[in-house]
């Protein structure tokens, strides 16, 4: 069947299986590898992307449901050469180790901050409790996203070190 | 790599075109919605529908408003949008408290209320709450419609009493007055099945518990319901001796599994116990204090 989807703003039509996951879609076809593909079993959301700007598990999603809707990954999140706040939280906060759990933490945590500009930690852990990070990092993940919180548009006011 | 078997995928336009896509294709057809339970099961291959409909389009069935003295709740409504939504909080303290701890919140964007109904899995926090609470569903097909209550929905685990081409669109639920409700579960880490869970609506008219629901989630309870505790606190005054009765009665009726949550003795005690919170919680919300 085919299939078109919009993916970081770019539309790319495909010829797909209809059981083609929605994680295969974006890392085989379209070669977006920013998206880990981890438990394969919709517990752990490292495959975490927004679709319409909600975050889900693209394991547990299929390529096809996604067709006309729009789809944001981890590469999509820098806009005209700036990081994103959250991804400039990350760097300074030191919020990843391995950072295999990373793209999925980012766009989980961009969409609280969308919805939630001034999330409490409470309000944080809440939101990540369906993103695991095997390095147990997460108190400098929390931390990034209270960065991010309170640099919402860094890129204009203040240099992070590299 | 864990993938589903082949399969045709069709997309649904309205309700009665997925009536139509089910009845073309038959008894191998299943309905997607979130696709947070089917999916999974289908990339084990314990599920390997030869066609999935997509209902993801039928914004009609997305809806929760308020009719008379009912409130509804559209079956393609997600679980993120139950728990955020205030009316629904309004007039039922137990879904906000059974929401809260289902699966996580990026699970929840995607799942779907009806899609938890008709999964029918026995360990399914929302299922509990609905038949706590006696709501009814909506079911369509092409012969016209019919209104079921959820306590006669499912049938046993995984299974439901609707035929191969009827869709549940809307989930019923009676708003009554004087009216507490709460849920409560343990699980064995954030975002986990249940332990156990138990979920409790009361109506009190004065001191007296004039009826009263109670959802048993992951115990073997038949139809998800304490049904002997209901009939034996129904007309007694609500005190710790009812709600102590209530949960004995509970746990003793219920028929916990013994599986890798534990024994099911344990799981037999735990039930009791959160029955006796949560109809504690209810009761006190009925009166408006806080709990």
């Amino acid at each position: 069947m085919q299939v078109t989807v919009k993916v970081n703003g770019v539309e790319y039509t495909r010829e797909i299986e209809p059981r083609l996951l929605l994680v295969h879609f974006l890392r085989d076809e379209l070669g977006l590898t920013g998206t880990h593909w981890g438990c394969d079993t919709s517990n752990c959301g490292v495959c975490v992307v927004q679709v319409d700007g909600s975050p889900v598990k693209s394991c547990t999603m299929l390529a096809a449901m996604a067709g006309g809707h729009e789809v944001r990954t981890v590469e999509g999140l820098e806009q005209d050469g700036e990081l994103d706040p959250i991804q400039q939280g990350f760097m300074s906060e030191h919020g990843l180790q391995c950072g295999f759990c990373t793209p999925g933490m980012m766009l989980t945590t961009r969409w609280l901050l969308d919805a939630n500009p001034h999330p409490s930690d409470a309000e944080i852990r809440e939101a990540i409790s369906g993103n695991l990070c095997r390095c147990t990092g997460y108190e400098n993940i929390v931390r990034a996203v209270r960065w991010a919180a309170d640099h919402p548009k860094v890129a204009e006011t203040e240099e992070v070190a590299p | 790599m864990q993938v589903p078997a082949p399969f045709e995928y069709e997309r649904a336009s309205s309700v009665d075109d997925a009536i139509a896509l089910l009845e073309r294709h038959g008894e191998e057809a299943r309905l997607i919605a979130g696709g947070q339970s089917l999916l999974p099961l289908m990339k084990l291959r314990f599920a390997a529908p030869e066609v999935l409909v997509d209902i993801n389009d039928l914004n009609e069935l997305q809806r929760i408003w308020v009719a008379g003295d009912q409130l509804h709740v559209g079956a393609l409504v997600r679980h993120a949008e139950l728990l955020d939504s205030a009316v629904v909080g309004e007039h039922y303290r137990i879904l906000h408290d059974a929401e809260r701890v289902i699966a996580d919140p990026v699970v929840r964007n995607r799942g779907t209320v009806g899609g938890s109904l008709c999964h029918a899995d026995p360990a399914e926090d929302l299922s509990a709450a609905l038949a706590a609470i006696r709501a009814d569903v909506l079911i369509k097909s092409s012969g016209g419609e019919r209104v079921l209550p959820v306590r006669e929905l499912q049938t046993g685990p995984f299974e439901t009493c609707l035929a191969p081409a009827e869709i549940v669109t809307e989930i019923r639920l009676p708003i009554r007055a004087s009216t507490g409700s709460a849920y409560t579960k343990v699980e064995r880490r954030a975002g986990d099945y249940a332990v156990a869970a138990a979920g409790a609506v009361v109506t009190l008219d004065g001191d007296t518990i004039s009826e009263v629901g109670l959802g048993l989630a992951a115990v073997g309870a038949p139809h998800l319901v304490a049904a002997r505790a209901e009939d034996a606190v129904r007309g007694r005054i609500a005190d710790d001796e009812s709600i102590d009765l209530a949960a004995r009665v509970a746990a003793d009726e219920c028929q916990p599994p013994t599986d890798q949550r534990g024994p099911s003795d344990y799981k037999r005690a735990l039930a009791g116990e959160l029955v006796r919170r949560a109809l504690r919680t209810a009761i006190a919300r009925c009166r408006g204090q806080e709990a």
